[in-house]
């Protein structure tokens, strides 16, 4: 038997908005997006809320429970007391869309700038190998959810929007640090990258991205300092640097890595126009209707070319007989990643047109 | 063929910009306050206590047991008493100067980059966050990107000679095993016996230490060695905080010890001799 339970919950959009008392019944076993839809079900059904997997696992339903960003999906009601007014809010870094969904896009726009795996170039697809014990630090941040809640709970954007064009965040830190770790990535540059364009150098390590992950990655101990320190090796350390002249090992080629933002955040926002350099994001307006104009997804593109085949038309599967040490690569021995794109079966309307 | 769907909500260009109006600055309902106030509470008083001792320049030396106090070590000024200058007292004697002015300032720095040290002094010091989701108590925010807080990249620097200093203080409690007939073993011996132990484990738990040591290879298999290291400084390093509160405990213990054994409030607890 369930009991009824006060509920405050943001209602608006980006016009305005206020916090409503609702009641509520709850029942035993029930997590906080359980009484959320029986809200929606009974007396708010205009509610809106962004949820999908109800196991801790999609990173969809990101909000602020009682001032703390939390999955409600993965809060329980038993950890109130019964009489406690329990305070629902949206995710407060991000702009609302309406009730408790955010715009998350500043994230999906810094996905986009942080740079992917760079596979080495001797190595083809299938002919990756590698030692659990090298990967291991890097598969504690694969557990990410992308749920944002880490972003959310940033001071250095939560408090401060002026740093957002600046500031990448733990989520992509710990995207930085997965790759820089990664035994077979091999980009160079990635730390003096962190430094310049992520802006590593804003988070000064109170370790609320930590507190609040609901995968328990260690992103402030695991991720973050060890980056810092790596940035340190590159940029901050004297003895580092004159110790791999003299060995002549771990050497990079200085890249051209230099960026306004970690100047800090006000001169990077006046430097910038508070717009940042890439296409599609939240913050350029002009960049975001663009990428609106649609791609078209059925272009002809070539064909790879199909794996070698035997005189009975099947694949040499024993390892005596192959003459690569693993199976052929799924997506054909001769493409290499990233495809070039005009390989890609998508395209924007403008890609192929010739440049004045 | 083109495919063009109308925009989404959130894609439409202006709309979604401001955040969710909400008038709170914070809705968290729990003590959110009490760490950041405990922390400054602590801090506070265990520097003025250390402060009050740096500069009392007396009773940190027991000579009957060669006991010295960790705030004296070494001793390197002309007013350090007989015995108690283990390398030489070569800085004059001004009250201003500590006795052990040359692994002073190295030990306040290596604690006041400390990754640990930053976010305690940084949430309850500084309000930058106080707590999670709490507002940060500031306008502007640059972080540690510029001069003076970029210099807490220099943490390694400290680190290493932290490591020294801790040797000097291993050193002390070796030299301690000492009575006026030889050999002897006391109740003293084994608080300094504790402070250095957890002294060696705060240092080497050090985030710079697990990074020099290990973490900055990119193939633990090509280092076995160093993987056995990281591995054990990275079990260290998780209980880092805590090290770092019972060393200010312990420190400020041992040096209780000696300053009242050497004033005399008490005789040491001796087991043998």
């Amino acid at each position: 038997m369930g009991t009824k339970r006060p509920f405050r919950i943001w209602r608006g959009d980006e016009t305005g908005g206020d916090l409503q008392d609702y009641t509520v019944e709850v029942n035993e076993g029930e997590v906080v997006l359980d009484v959320i839809h029986r809200l929606q079900a009974t007396d708010a059904p205009d509610l809106a809320c962004r949820w999908n997997c109800k196991a801790g696992k999609c990173g969809s339903c990101s909000m602020e429970i009682n001032g703390k960003p939390r999955l409600s999906c993965m809060t329980r009601m038993s950890t109130f007391e019964e009489t406690e007014t329990v305070t629902v809010t949206p995710l407060r870094t991000f702009p609302v869309i309406r009730d408790l969904v955010t715009d998350v896009s500043f994230n999906y726009e810094k996905a986009r700038e942080t740079p992917a795996f760079a596979p080495p170039a001797d190595l083809a697809p299938g002919e990756y190998r590698m030692q659990q014990v090298d990967v291991e630090r890097s598969q504690e941040f694969r557990k990410c959810i992308e749920c944002f809640l880490c972003q959310n709970v940033c001071h250095v954007i939560r408090d401060h929007e002026e740093n957002k064009p600046a500031f990448s965040g733990p989520r992509f830190f710990i995207r930085a640090s997965e790759l820089d770790m990664h035994p077979l990535d091999a980009k160079p540059d990635r730390k003096e990258y962190a430094q310049a364009e992520m802006g590593l150098g804003f988070c000064n390590i109170t370790k609320c991205c930590t507190e609040v992950c609901p995968e328990h990655i260690k992103i402030t101990d695991n991720g973050i300092i060890p980056m810092k320190e790596r940035v340190v090796d590159r940029r901050y350390d004297p003895l580092v640097w004159l110790g791999s002249k003299i060995f002549r090992r771990g050497q990079v080629p200085q890249t051209s890595v230099t960026s306004g933002h970690s100047s800090g955040a006000a001169t990077a926002s006046a430097a910038h126009g508070g717009v940042h350099s890439h296409a599609g994001g939240s913050h350029d307006t002009a960049a975001e209707r663009q990428a609106q104009q649609g791609v078209n997804w059925h272009r002809e593109v070539p064909h790879p070319t199909a794996p070698a085949v035997d005189a009975n038309g099947k694949l040499p599967l024993t390892e005596l007989t192959f003459d690569k040490p693993a199976a052929p690569s799924p997506f054909g021995d001769d493409v290499t990643f990233p495809l070039p794109p005009e390989h890609l079966n998508f395209a924007h309307p403008q890609q192929d047109e010739p440049k004045h | 063929m083109t495919l063009k769907s109308p925009p989404t909500p959130a894609a439409q260009p202006g709309r979604g910009r401001a955040r969710a109006a909400i008038a709170a600055k914070t809705l968290r309902t729990d003590r959110w306050w009490f760490a950041p106030l405990i922390t400054v509470v602590g801090l506070t008083a265990w520097v003025i206590y250390a402060t009050v001792r740096v500069f009392m320049h007396k009773w940190y030396w027991v000579d009957q047991y060669h006991y010295l106090t960790p705030f004296y070590s070494p001793c390197v000024t002309d007013r350090c008493v007989e015995g108690s200058s283990h390398f030489g007292s070569f800085l004059p004697g001004w009250w201003i100067i500590p006795d052990a002015a040359l692994t002073l300032p190295f030990l306040l720095l290596f604690r006041l980059t400390c990754y640990y040290y930053r976010k305690a002094y940084y949430r309850s010091f500084w309000l930058s966050p106080p707590a999670c989701a709490v507002p940060d108590g500031h306008k502007a925010y640059s972080g540690e990107t510029r001069f003076p807080l970029l210099g807490q990249n220099l943490h390694r620097y400290f680190f290493y000679a932290a490591f020294i200093i801790s040797l000097i203080n291993t050193w002390d409690a070796i030299y301690a095993f000492h009575s006026p007939k030889g050999f002897g073993f006391g109740l003293g011996n084994l608080i300094l016996l504790g402070n250095v132990v957890m002294l060696w484990a705060y240092t080497i738990s050090c985030h710079s230490c697990r990074h020099i040591i290990g973490g900055r290879l990119k193939h633990f298999s090509k280092h076995p060695l160093r993987y056995r290291a990281w591995t054990f400084i990275s079990m260290l390093n998780v209980r880092h905080m805590q090290l770092a509160w019972i060393t200010l405990g312990t420190l400020a213990l041992t040096d209780f010890y000696v300053m009242a054994v050497a004033a005399g409030w008490f005789n040491d607890l001796r087991f043998i001799n």
